[in-house]
């Protein structure tokens, strides 16, 4: 058992979740200009104002922005003056809530804002994701975030646990569910499509685009007071794992695992999982990995791959999965984020509502 | 409910270089945290979970290469988390870290934080052209230089008091092993005759540019009740951001400085920083920056800074020592520096900084800041546990 639940922990919720409505370019927006539409409304929802605030945390990358401290303009969407208290993760925006997270448990803060964004369209994605790998054995090679997800995708087929009509039909159906959700990029029947690098084709990958999310974090009674029904954070934990794919079994993912039972996502069902998975593959590796059940509604959003704006998809994730608990929809949800090639790295936080 | 008392029980430096072409990122990274676990008598296994940082991915041309450092840091199948702050990352990575001890998510954790300059070229990694957008020019220099104009003209310093600044934290740095600049033959003349860069800021009044990593060891009061050696405690920290540029902002003293000070003098029951501080370790990129920060820290009234550095009070043996590891000015692996300030501070209240040692060194502020002077981390450390 980890040492949160042991600690007395505070009780924290998300209480308000924005996103943008993620699309394949947005060359006619800055990045401040895109994100700060999701400022607004995600402190409208709550009624705060930026000096209400008691800690900022922001995730984003230098490298989608093609500029060093990229971070720095988005600060100007926030109005950071009077001067706040304020961080930030060169990491998907779900690890910057986790850092919110670990500041209210500290009771130096009773409320955050928690914001990410990635605009994916300046450059070519593939080509710019080849730069996170080893920089001396891997990336002088260029392999590419389909082609690394495709190896393990046929890996997963060679083993039996998979075959490429089930991997259809999760595309398939997070496409169908994504017609309910008016962010989502890719909606409604997409063909399952060529392949891109085999055995994965074009519906099995996500859509490439731009967009950014913000939630708000808020403790204890602050968070009865902000949303009717808040969704505590009841566990959230990250695990990292090798980099080299050559010393992984691309079939299993121990650190999903790992974090979802120091998260407590085991202690009981939950009803709802938002799965980090841009590639189909990755939902049938996270689905046996968190021993998610048929009765688990995964993805309701449509999940990665109808909207993957890089960098803020985790963040959607754990703001879809809070947003059904506000409207009553869940009780208990697990969210999942994931970085790096081949879910490398992956966070799961476990939200619940107030029993009903 | 009560934060748990964080300790610094161990801290790993590399030595501080232009280039280290002998090891790979994962081998510089790996020395100093090997040093920290060393330091701190412990191993790999003892670590919960590991909180890293460094300026922009440019400078290497990794992205996020947290991912790649992940085995050579000891952290498969831990948690590891990356802060990017921008100068002040160092400083912010220590603070985050020290969050997770204190909200008693896990019990210790491996701090480190590194740049690796020689990989490429910080000046112009800092200056990519963005459509539509004001460029920095080249380097951080020629954006510093006005507010240290502005600085002169406010507070009427003599002009040489940037070159007391150079000449003292450079001989410092020759009492520092770990420092890069060993200019055994530095003179006050030479630094005053060398080429000015950007009006007025002279060659020997800036940062040099370094490849090195820094490791701190945190933990909670049952681990350093084990540990070997006297733990720092942390008094106080605190971070403070405003934007970069807007009408009313004070360059030569932002208000994000002023407050991220008085929080951390809050947390830890300052009240007279100038009498309750025993040293500082302070952020100071080019010479002028130490009355600047003199002032916005509270260590003298406005405009007076620079008497301080007239006087001899910030010299190693005065009473307001500043920057007795040699400073930024002597060593500057960009993303490190704000780590190395806060360990230089944890080792003084350690009596552990060697030639160096400020004599009974009780509390010490450790200082970093960012961006267009808009980000600021710093904490307190003392020799005594917090109070509290």
């Amino acid at each position: 058992m980890t040492r949160q639940a042991s600690a007395g922990i505070r009780d924290i919720a998300v209480v308000a979740f924005a996103q943008t409505g993620h699309r394949r370019t947005s060359d006619d927006l800055s990045e401040v200009e895109m994100l700060m539409p999701v400022l607004h409304e995600v402190l409208d929802r709550t009624g705060l104002k930026t000096s209400d605030i008691g800690f900022t945390c922001s995730g984003s990358s230098d490298y989608l922005a093609g500029r060093a401290f990229s971070f720095t303009l988005a600060l100007d969407g926030v109005g950071a003056w009077p001067p706040i208290s304020e961080s930030h993760v060169e990491m998907d925006g779900a690890w910057a809530l986790y850092e919110a997270w670990t500041k209210l448990l500290t009771g130096d803060a009773d409320t955050a804002l928690v914001y990410a964004y990635g605009k994916s369209s300046p450059g070519p994605l593939r080509d710019v994701l080849t730069r996170q790998l080893d920089p001396y054995y891997v990336a002088p090679l260029w392999p590419d975030s389909v082609a690394l997800a495709a190896l393990q995708a046929q890996a997963l087929i060679d083993a039996g646990d998979t075959d490429e009509a089930a991997l259809a039909a999760i595309a398939a159906r997070s496409r169908s569910d994504a017609t309910a959700n008016p962010h989502a990029q890719l909606r409604g029947p997409i063909p399952h499509g060529e392949p891109l690098v085999r055995p994965l084709r074009t519906g099995d990958c996500p859509p490439v685009g731009d967009g950014a999310a913000a939630v708000i974090l808020a403790a204890g009674e602050r968070a009865r007071e902000l949303c009717a029904r808040p969704a505590w954070i009841r566990g959230v934990d990250h695990r990292i794992e090798a980099h080299s794919l050559g010393v992984r079994d691309l079939t299993d993912s121990p650190s999903a695992r790992l974090a979802a039972e120091r998260a407590g996502a085991f202690e009981r069902p939950v009803d709802t999982a938002e799965l980090h998975a841009p590639f189909t593959s990755q939902e049938v590796v996270l689905r046996k990995a968190l021993k998610l059940g048929d009765h688990v509604r995964v993805n309701p959003s449509g999940g990665a791959l109808a909207a993957n704006p890089v960098m803020a998809a985790g963040l959607v994730r754990v703001g879809e999965a809070a947003a059904r608990i506000h409207r009553g929809e869940s009780d208990r949800a697990l969210a999942h984020a994931t970085s790096g090639p081949c879910l490398q790295q992956n966070l799961v936080a476990v939200l619940e509502g107030d029993p009903r | 409910m009560s934060k748990e008392p964080v300790a610094v029980v161990g801290i790993g430096q590399t030595k501080h270089v232009s280039a280290r072409r002998d090891v790979s990122i994962a081998g510089l990274v790996r020395e100093a945290a090997r040093r920290a676990l060393d330091d701190a008598e412990l191993t790999w296994a003892d670590i919960d979970a590991v909180v890293i940082g460094k300026a922009p991915d440019f400078f290497e041309g990794v992205m996020m290469p947290e991912l790649y450092l992940a085995d050579a840091l000891g952290a498969v199948g831990k948690p590891m988390l990356r802060v990017h702050t921008a100068g002040s990352v160092g400083g912010s990575t220590a603070l985050v870290a020290a969050n997770l001890v204190a909200a008693r998510v896990h019990g210790t954790v491996l701090t480190l934080a590194f740049e690796k300059q020689s990989e490429s070229n910080a000046m112009w990694g800092l200056s990519l052209p963005i459509p539509f957008q004001q460029p920095l020019l080249a380097g951080a220099g020629g954006f510093f230089a006005p507010h240290v104009r502005a600085y002169m003209r406010r507070s009427g310093a003599p002009d040489s008091i940037g070159s007391l600044v150079a000449y003292k934290d450079r001989r410092n740095a020759l009492k520092n092993p770990y420092a890069h600049l060993h200019e055994h033959d530095i003179t006050l003349e030479k630094v005053q005759a060398s080429p000015m860069l950007w009006d007025p800021i002279r060659y020997s009044e800036t940062c040099p540019s370094s490849d090195g990593a820094c490791a701190m060891i945190l933990t909670d009061r049952a681990g350093a009740a084990r540990s070997p050696r006297p733990p720092a405690w942390m008094h106080g920290g605190a971070m403070r951001s405003e934007p970069t540029l807007f009408a009313g902002k004070d360059a030569v003293s932002p208000q994000a400085g002023k407050d991220c000070a008085a929080d951390v003098y809050r947390q830890a029951g300052i009240s007279d920083p100038r009498r309750d501080i025993d040293a500082v370790e302070m952020y100071v990129p080019f010479s002028w920056y130490e009355p600047m920060w003199l002032e916005n820290l509270g260590f003298a009234a406005e405009g007076e800074g620079w008497k301080l550095t007239e006087a001899g009070a910030t010299e190693l043996d005065g009473d307001l020592p500043v920057n007795m590891s040699g400073g930024v000015l002597s060593t500057n692996p960009i993303g490190a520096s704000g780590m190395i300030r806060f360990a230089e501070a944890a080792l003084q209240v350690r009596g552990q900084a060697g030639e160096h040692q400020v004599d009974g060194a009780r509390r010490v502020l450790g200082h970093a800041y960012g961006g267009g002077s808009q980000f600021f981390s710093m904490w307190l450390v003392g020799a005594a546990p917090p109070q509290s």
